[in-house]
């Protein structure tokens, strides 16, 4: 599998991370590393191997249809970088 | 006697019968602190100490201890290590927070760790590295870094860690410190701030087998609150620690000891297969061929969920914002850019990669099959043996700057210990002996699912014969007049 | 040349919880901004979600109402994307393995529309324009209210299926109880995918899809409009862009959203902090036995037992509160067919004059039982009875106390009719011999006299009655 700077780019948008042109590169190069040690992966035969998310075979755990209190709004607003009347304020999103 | 050599329970024990005085133990503490602080970088926040809400039944009542900082603790600032949290204070305690507070722990404050549990060497923390006590030129192992360092110098008698792929039982081992992974579920996941949700753990730090089986105690146990969380068993760790050892199955994986391990490693770790043989244990090898996939399965299926989990820091909710930005767009890109270390970076590209349209299969979906065939090989051997012993790190701690410049290298360094991760298992580190260099090593003993009371034991067990686990670094930093004796 | 639309339609359904999906945070609607808020629906680090069985036992019993295969073992996916609406930057839906898939709702005429699936998933928060900063506020009380989305087959060949299969959908529900479908309070949201090709032809066109749309007459004319739009488009030679658009109802035109940054990729994968979802045969079963009697079978019902005619059997059923409220009416001793004329006429009126619901109105069955009685026992005529009914509907006031505070109930007296009868003919002579000279009108002009002496209060029939007997 070739890493290529436009797979980076793709990948760092998809992210949210800006990488400036050289870090890009040493990225790219490290990424090509990983992903080419990853690739031991394929000389693992696993035909008909169920993919496994969940390593205990837990199922259906659920809570009962009951309200607790919620939690006082300025303690959950106190951690925002900007806020106005309980909000959080971020930059124009609404089309 | 100097308080800090002391391990949890005798701590607890002196408490209990009133020889030593809660503030007394509180002091020798602080007064370790303050030379950890200046010499290893372990703490991240230092706080008063609390006044547990109760005595507390536990054993450990009154005794000092810390939390990694990746376990929430409500109204103490919880950074992760990482620039993007390095304001956040939680609204809201861990449950293993309320669990030890209940039990009468004293929390000191918050441990220094790999910026959100990312590394294998403390050093990717915005906040500098740690430095292992052992010697300050060396780390102190990683993520949960500041947590064995603490330990192993004497700030606190227990920390509190959590385990991706290593973190408690690698450090452990690089500071000559008991490290204990329980099986997946056992320990609520509620309130530690998750790096891969399927293969995060809470566990102890601690010098002995027993101290940890004693913090397990306290912290097990089903959660409301934790859907992946399992029931309690019904009788406790501590009280199971015979100490016997007749007639057990240990089994030394032969794919652990090949190629890549160090000398010194390989011949303490086969001397302690010899100690266990001595308590009647029988130890024999054994192939698992799997081993060559745990790295590369182990780190798709990190990064993936990673790369989801860190998703929320974002600028908007909590955490650190960028100062300049434009539109929504830049404030995400900005902040998250700014906001996190190369190595979290690296992991998010890698984990995005993997779950990306195109090559989820290739790689998310075979890392998830390369899973089962790996929890099923550990089930085959586990129904020939009761235990696993391999070692925990290839090499004793390598020196600060070493590691970093090859992320591929130190990712093969947790060779050992991440397949215990992905197959759900329990998992110790226990100090075992030391390099020509002086430095810790240590051996790892695994356990079938739920077979955390038979890891502990069989430590135990080996601790009640050597002295590996009350060996501690010496005094280059720490002058007699800042240790509280008595 | 002749072209087919062909509609397919993604619908958001929010389920009639308590609590939200993943926490116990009220479901409520409205609140200040972030007051039905924890940890764990805000995202905060570290915290975990723990799924509501009520949501599983709603969605499931939606999945069956709707003909679909219930999916034995299923699971919850994360779906991560970056809006300020989601503050965990994913969002907790199914992919891989839906609850429920391959349903189909017959919509009348013949027409089956097809189920393709049936998934559970948590709300996103709501952002609202400051229009002062030129910012965005961000409320997170609608993150984690549970939902289920019905993505249908492009079943549809014109807006009248797809208005008929969402009054299905809507009546269905509430019929269940699964939610409260209130379009206004997005409790039933709409996306419509479209698109136009020749008639005959086998293969789907290009298709846009339309947000947005919080009404079924705003679903209708957009359709009408995006498939004339499409249509223009094919003939002038243009292609149809595959994209996201908005309807504007002001302008009664869609407009394309501004494109996104990036391709959708929103890197699915199992969520690991949720273990799977395992129905039994007998849990099935037992959800199976407890379906309600839906709207179709009750209106054969009440035309066959009650001998309802059908418009008024299809009226009262088209709403399930009133189909409960016409069947406690019933079971208090109401005439069947008193029952429905007053549900249809007085209650219908009054909730469209309060522009209330039918779920959220306070006039309780016995109050209306009770009115009804006095009516059919002669003590109110049904003039007045209307004008109780309309002070008494919107706080289900005491009807006798306002019967009796107001001095409304019905003359009986006969002598009091027959007094009023006397002075009505004395003073009007020439209506009377109007009537004997065989002008019926005239008759009716002396009842209204009596009846306007006697305040209204009396018995119609009492007075027809009596003055036909002092007439001869």
């Amino acid at each position: 599998m070739k890493i290529t700077e436009a797979l980076v780019d793709y990948i760092s948008q998809l992210s949210r991370l800006r990488l400036p042109p050289e870090e890009k590169r040493a990225m790219t190069t490290e990424l090509e590393g990983i992903v080419a040690y990853m690739d031991v992966l394929d000389g693992l035969d696993t035909a008909g191997v169920e993919p496994m998310s969940h390593v205990f075979p837990l199922k259906n755990v659920t809570r009962p249809d009951q309200t607790a209190p919620s939690q006082d709004g300025e303690e959950l607003l106190a951690n925002a970088p900007a806020s106005k009347e309980g909000a959080f304020l971020v930059p124009k999103a609404v089309e | 006697m100097e308080l800090w050599k002391l391990t949890a329970l005798e701590l607890g024990e002196a408490l209990g019968s009133g020889s030593v005085t809660r503030a007394a133990a509180v002091q020798a503490a602080q007064a370790r602190i303050a030379w950890i602080q200046r010499s290893c970088n372990a703490f991240l926040t230092v706080t008063d100490p609390q006044t547990p809400q109760k005595a507390g039944d536990s054993p450990l009542a009154g005794v000092p201890m810390a939390y990694k900082d990746n376990i929430c603790t409500k109204g103490v600032r919880t950074t992760c290590a990482s620039r993007i949290l390095e304001n956040f204070i939680p609204c809201y305690d861990a449950t293993v927070v309320e669990r030890l507070a209940a039990a009468g722990a004293v929390s000191l404050g918050k441990l220094n760790m790999d910026e959100f549990a990312m590394g294998s060497t403390s050093e990717t923390s915005c906040f500098g590295p740690v430095r292992n006590p052992w010697d300050l030129t060396r780390v102190a192992g990683g993520s949960s870094g500041g947590a064995a360092a603490a330990v192993a110098a004497g700030g606190v008698w227990y920390a509190v860690g959590s385990d991706t792929g290593g973190s408690i039982r690698q450090p452990a081992a690089y500071c000559g410190v008991t490290g204990m992974k329980p099986t997946y579920g056992t320990v609520s996941r509620y309130g530690l701030v998750a790096y891969a949700s399927s293969l995060d753990q809470i566990g102890p730090i601690a010098r002995s087998a027993a101290d940890c089986a004693a913090v397990l105690d306290v912290m097990i146990g089903r959660d409301a609150r934790d859907s992946t969380s399992l029931d309690r068993p019904a009788d406790g760790l501590l009280a199971g620690l015979t100490g016997e050892l007749r007639g057990k199955r240990i089994g030394l994986p032969a794919d652990c000891f090949g190629d890549g391990l160090d000398r010194p490693v390989a011949s303490a770790v086969l001397a302690a297969a010899d100690v266990l043989r001595a308590r009647g244990a029988e130890v024999e090898e054994f192939h698992l061929p799997v081993m060559k996939y745990v790295v590369p399965a182990y780190y798709i299926i990190a990064c993936a969920e990673a790369s989801s989990n860190l998703s929320r820091f974002d600028g908007v909710k909590y955490g650190w914002r960028a100062e300049s930005y434009g539109d929504l767009g830049e404030l995400y890109t900005s902040t998250r850019t700014q906001g996190f270390g190369t190595e979290v970076k690296r992991r998010i590209l890698l984990g995005t990669f993997v779950l990306s349209s195109g090559y989820y299969d290739a790689y998310y979906k075979k890392a998830l099959q390369a899973k089962a065939v790996i929890k099923a090989a550990f089930d085959r051997a586990f129904a020939r043996y009761d235990l696993l012993l391999t070692p925990v790190t290839p090499s004793t701690a390598p020196r600060l700057g070493e590691s970093l410049s090859d992320p591929l290298k130190m990712y093969l360094s947790d060779i050992y210990t991440v397949s215990v991760n992905l197959a759900g298992l329990p998992a110790l580190s226990m100090p075992c002996g030391f390099d020509p260099q002086g430095l810790p090593i240590g051996a790892q003993l695994i356990g079938p699912p739920l077979g955390d009371g038979e890891v502990l034991n069989a430590a135990h067990a080996f601790q009640l014969e050597t002295d590996w686990h009350r060996r501690h670094p010496g005094g280059q930093y720490a002058p007699a007049a800042a240790e509280g004796g008595i | 040349m002749t072209w087919e639309t062909v509609i397919g339609l993604e619908t958001h359904v929010e389920l009639a919880t308590k609590t939200k999906i993943f926490c116990s945070c009220t479901t409520e609607f409205g609140g200040a901004p972030n007051t039905h808020c924890c940890p764990v629906c805000m995202g905060m680090p570290g915290t975990l979600p723990v799924l509501n069985q009520k949501v599983v036992e709603l969605a499931v019993t939606a999945g069956l109402a709707l003909n679909c295969a219930i999916t034995p073992h299923s699971r919850f996916d994360r779906k991560n994307y970056f809006y300020p609406d989601l503050p965990k930057a994913y969002q907790i839906s199914q992919l891989y393995l839906p609850i429920a898939r391959n349903g189909r709702v017959d919509i009348g005429e013949g027409k089956t529309i097809r189920i393709h699936e049936l998934h559970m998933e948590e709300d996103a928060g709501k952002l609202v324009h400051d229009p002062w900063l030129d910012q965005t506020l961000a409320d997170y009380n609608r993150c984690g209210v549970p939902l289920i989305e019905i993505v249908t087959e492009p079943d549809f060949r014109c807006a009248e299926e797809v208005i008929a299969y969402l009054e299905k959908l809507k009546e269905t529900l509430q019929y269940l109880g699964v939610s409260d479908c209130k379009m206004q309070e997005g409790s039933l949201r709409c996306d419509v995918n479209l698109s136009v090709r020749p008639a005959g032809s086998a293969q789907l066109g290009v298709r846009t899809e339309m947000k947005n749309l919080n009404s079924f007459k705003a679903i209708s004319r957009a359709i009408v409009y995006e498939a004339r739009r499409q249509i223009e488009l094919l003939e002038e030679g243009k292609p149809v862009v595959q994209q996201t658009r908005r309807w504007d109802e002001n302008k009664d035109a869609t407009y394309a959203m501004r494109s996104k940054e990036n391709a959708q990729d929103y890197r699915y994968f199992p969520d690991p902090d949720l273990p799977p979802v395992e129905l039994s045969g007998a849990y099935l079963d037992r959800l199976r036995a407890a379906l309600p009697e839906l709207a179709e079978a009750k209106r054969v019902r009440y035309q066959t037992q009650w001998g309802l005619p059908a418009y008024d059997a299809k009226m009262i059923t088209s709403q399930k509160p009133l189909a409960d409220f016409f069947e406690a009416l019933v079971s208090l001793g109401t005439k069947p067919k008193q029952g429905a004329n007053w549900i249809m006429g007085q209650v219908l009126g009054q909730l469209s004059a309060h522009g209330l619901e039918a779920g959220d109105m306070a006039l309780t069955p016995p109050t209306l039982a009770r009115l009804i009685a006095l009516v059919e026992a002669g003590k109110l005529n049904r003039n007045t009875a209307v004008k109780v009914f309309e002070a008494v509907f919107e706080t289900d006031g005491d009807v006798d106390a306002y019967v009796a505070a107001h001095g409304l109930e019905q003359v009986s007296d006969a002598g009091l009719v027959a007094e009023a009868v006397e002075q009505v003919l004395a003073a009007n002579e020439k209506s009377v011999a109007d009537y004997k000279a065989g002008k019926e009108k005239a008759f009716g002009f002396l009842v209204g006299q009596v009846m306007r002496r006697l305040k209204g209060q009396a018995s119609p029939a009492m007075v027809n009655q009596v003055l036909r007997d002092r007439l001869g």
